[in-house]
């Protein structure tokens, strides 16, 4: 059984239909990456699973149990932390701050607590006591992601994590991954850099105008497939 | 293709129904003229009541649910207006009737400092600022000894009797100068409500109306399609300001005794005045209307009742924002899609008019 | 020496109307929400404490203490259970609930108790007082405005040392991604405007204890309240408390030249602080 699946996931914004019967499934340990283009659904989908958009029940099951209805903040207590787009952190709040809400809905004992997200992001400690908004953005991904792992969570949500940042900057945060799958987590992550997206995930899915077209081990899948699968250019 | 389809089209605010109540409404207002023929002098003073109540009720809607300016402080206009129209006839010995077109230009002038202060807070503390204000007028008027300071006064006996009009509305109809007096007050009133419906109609479709709905909808794209939303709401706080003193100067010629806790009352013609407009349908002409008939009835039925009646016209009031915020006109429009003042443009034409005719503004 | 005893006088009032200010001035700065019902709230907690008072026979300040989890209690309701509902980008719903509100309180009091003055007594603290070289401080003055620094200094701890309060400016700056931290943003502000009430409470001890109240006296209250948070900056506890001192100051100063002038002078206190610094005198850097 999968840790975490959606069956048929559909998801409305008012009368928009964004997602059309969507399955995904991630495995425990395992990272899996979703890729497509602006607007094929991807961002929606982790709304989805973070319970931002509400959806049907036995739409999205964690653990086999349905938890599709579920609002963001039960989702959290149930171990699946999101990284959002944009990074979101609280401008009000300081960097220590900012990781030290990530566990408010999830406090539970882990391999994640303050001195481990320093430990993973030095840059951190030495910024803490400033306002988590007076960061580059690479720090502000840093926070954001800290922010998430302080829950410890079970799954971990990636949404767009190298979004504007500098090629050098983002080699930098996935180099962080590896500890992160060590810890314990799995994870999904977004992304539009699809390089990056192979060399992480362990399996793919790319989605097209809200449904999975294409999915697999980076190994098995060519370029064409991914080229078609993400702009529909041919049949697969 | 396209171009043949987009020239059928047409814009359009009226409905056929519309016209229909156009001559409806031709007919209330003559019967409504026409009222004091057959009608007690009670019914003349109720109706005159409920009319006054009519003009604040539609300028406040015109600020709060046309222009998104929630003012708690109309009573500074409406008691400013009062008193102004006091003051013209007992220190200038002036006619009431000049008080009250005074009082209207007054109060206009007024809302140039007060609107300096008020326009520099947003949203809710705008709603408290505007009553600060009222608070400002209400104790400095009370510090007018002339005018009878914190007790107030009254107009001296025989200045409504000899106002304009009077006595020439007496010979004809052969009625004593108090029964005259009340009858001009309510023709006032019916023709200043007349007057206030039209023209707020009329600004509601003109482009200057459209630019309003668009800079309470978003202020930002209104200021970006050219539109100054300053300018649009200075213009409509500065005629709410004008026609509340002329009611209120108005009122206190029928009324003729004024003390500054009545003038600048904020249950009175404040409070009363939101729920009027918030049980009847705020954004829209019709909901005052409505509104202040069921306010007028649950007036006399809960006359007795003391703090009761005000207890659960609150209670209506707040149950009516959660429930049906667009109050009872909005619940009738929904069902029935009848519109008596529209102002909203329509597209007509081709097959589509009754996609696009649903929910142009939420 | 007329002057300083005006001005110490002043600040001591001050004292009184920061705790009216400091409720409103956390429900606003979390939620965005101004409640027009918040100076009735103030009166209907002065109204429980004299019935606590008169019926059981109790201290004052022990009523207060025994109203506190009460007040805290009809706010967190009130908040779940109605004022959510309001909340919004339109900002006519919270106004125009509020304002039904006050009515709502105003007369349910009038019809409970009648519209005649009421004081709670507190004793010979009444009239104690400190003698400190030629100003004479009543006790009671003094106390009310050490519990505003006492509830400033709390209110702050809580905001900016506790995890409640790092959720409450969290959900003040992003309720969605609060959401996503497990914070449940309804239940949020229900607390805070439970917190609020608590303050309020403590507001209607020294209302109660200092001077008559009747039902009809909120709206008032509400306005001086509203003058302080304006004056002191959206957002900051000690501009809240500066806000309350210069309306005190200036009622205090008002009245020794003409009694009648108190309020007004307040009022134009007010209006002169908005003239010359519009967005308060401790604006917050994030707004």
């Amino acid at each position: 059984m999968a840790l975490l699946e959606t069956r048929r996931l559909t998801a409305f914004y008012g009368d928009f239909q964004a997602l059309f019967g969507v399955d995904v499934a991630l495995d425990a340990g395992e990272t899996v990456a979703i890729i497509g283009a602006n607007g094929a659904g991807k961002s929606t989908l982790l709304r989805s699973i973070s319970g931002v958009l509400a959806n049907g029940a036995d739409q999205v099951l964690f653990e086999g149990r349905p938890v599709g209805a579920l609002p963001a903040p039960e989702i959290v207590a149930l171990g699946i932390a999101m990284v959002p787009e944009g990074r979101r952190l609280f401008p009000s709040l300081s960097v220590e701050e900012n990781l030290l809400i990530g566990r408010y809905g999830r406090a539970v004992a882990g391999a994640w607590s303050l001195e481990g997200v320093y430990d993973l992001f030095p840059i951190l400690k030495e910024r803490r006591r400033n306002p988590g908004t007076a960061l580059s953005g690479g720090q502000q991904q840093m926070v954001a992601i800290g922010r998430a792992l302080m829950s410890n969570p079970r799954v971990l949500l990636c949404d767009e994590i190298s979004l504007g940042l500098a090629p050098v900057v983002i080699k930098d945060i996935y180099a962080a991954f590896p500890r992160i799958r060590a810890a314990g987590a799995s994870i999904v992550i977004v992304e539009q850099d699809i390089g990056q997206a192979l060399k992480v995930a362990d399996r793919v899915y790319c989605m097209m105008e809200g449904r999975i077209t294409l999915s697999g081990r980076p190994s098995e899948i060519g370029r064409d497939d991914i080229h078609a699968a993400y702009f529909g250019t041919k049949t697969p | 293709m396209a171009v043949e389809a987009l020239q059928s089209f047409r814009v359009e605010t009226r409905t056929r129904l519309s016209s229909a109540f156009l001559v409806v409404a031709i007919a209330v207002l003559a019967i409504g003229f026409a009222a004091p023929l057959f009608s007690s002098r009670v019914v003349i003073q109720d109706l005159f009541f409920i009319l006054t109540m009519l003009v604040l009720a539609q300028c406040w809607n015109l600020l709060a649910g046309f222009a998104g300016l929630v003012s708690v402080g109309q009573q500074a206009f409406v008691g400013f207006g009062a008193y102004t129209m006091f003051a013209a006839v007992i220190l200038l010995g002036l006619d009431p009737l000049v008080g009250i077109v005074l009082a209207g230009l007054l109060a206009a002038l007024l809302t140039v400092p007060t609107g300096f202060f008020v326009f520099r807070l947003q949203g809710a503390y705008f709603a408290i600022g505007t009553w600060v204000i009222a608070e400002v007028a209400r104790l400095s008027f009370a510090q007018w000894k002339a005018l009878g300071g914190g007790t107030g006064t009254s107009l001296p006996s025989g200045a409504t009797r000899d106002m304009f009009g009077v006595r020439w509305i007496a010979d004809l109809f052969g009625w004593r100068a108090s029964q005259a007096t009340d009858v001009l007050c309510y023709w006032l009133a019916l023709a200043l409500a007349a007057a206030t419906i039209l023209f707020i109609h009329r600004l509601l479709r003109s482009r200057q109306g459209l630019g309003l709905a668009a800079v309470r909808d978003n202020q930002e794209a209104a200021r970006a399609v050219g539109v100054d939303p300053r300018w649009m709401k200075s213009t409509v706080y500065l005629l709410a300001g004008l026609v509340s003193g002329v009611t209120g100067a108005l009122i206190y010629v029928q009324k003729a005794r004024i003390s500054p806790d009545a003038a600048f009352s904020v249950t009175d013609w404040t409070a009363y005045v939101i729920f009027i407009v918030v049980i009847g349908g705020i954004g829209t002409i019709e909901g005052p209307i409505v509104g202040v008939i069921v306010f007028f009835v649950l007036r006399n039925v809960l006359a007795d009742y003391g703090s009761w009646y005000l207890l659960i016209l609150g209670l209506i009031g707040i149950l009516v924002m959660l429930v049906a915020p667009r109050g009872l006109w909005g619940l009738f429009t929904d069902r029935t899609g009848i519109q008596l003042f529209p102002v909203r443009r329509m597209l007509t034409g081709a097959s589509t008019t009754k996609t696009i005719t649903g929910g142009t503004h939420g | 020496m007329m002057w300083l005893d005006t001005i110490v006088q002043g600040i001591l009032l001050g004292g009184l109307y920061a705790l009216f200010a400091a409720g409103l001035s956390l429900v606003f700065g979390i939620m965005r929400l101004v409640n027009l019902a918040h100076g009735d709230l103030i009166v209907l907690a002065a109204f429980l404490i004299l019935v606590l008072v008169t019926a059981l026979g109790l201290n004052p300040f022990v009523a207060a203490l025994v109203a506190i989890p009460v007040m805290f209690a009809l706010g967190f309701a009130l908040q779940y259970l109605v004022l959510n509902r309001t909340l919004g980008p339109d900002i006519l719903p919270p106004l125009l609930v509020t304002f039904g509100l006050s009515i709502v309180i105003q007369n349910a009091l009038l019809e409970r108790f009648s519209a005649d003055s009421r004081r709670v007594s507190a004793g010979a603290l009444e009239t104690a007082s400190l003698q400190l070289g030629p100003i004479n401080i009543g006790t009671m003055p003094l106390l009310t405005f050490l519990s505003a620094i006492a509830v400033i200094v709390g209110l702050n701890l809580i905001f900016y040392r506790t995890s409640l309060g790092r959720a409450f400016r969290a959900t003040s700056d992003d309720r969605v991604t609060a959401g996503l931290m497990g914070i449940r943003p309804d239940r949020i502000f229900a607390i805070a405007t439970g917190l609020a009430m608590v303050v309020v409470t403590i507001a209607a001890l020294y209302l109660g204890t200092r001077a008559n109240f009747d039902p009809t006296i909120g709206p008032a209250r509400l306005v001086y309240a509203f003058e302080a948070v304006i004056i002191g900056g959206l957002g900051s506890f000690w501009g809240t408390l500066a806000g309350g001192i210069i309306i005190g100051v200036a009622q205090t100063a008002g009245a020794s030249i003409n009694p009648e002038w108190q309020i007004l002078a307040g009022h134009i206190a007010f209006l002169l602080v908005l003239l010359a610094r519009p967005r308060g005198l401790f604006p917050r850097a994030v707004d």
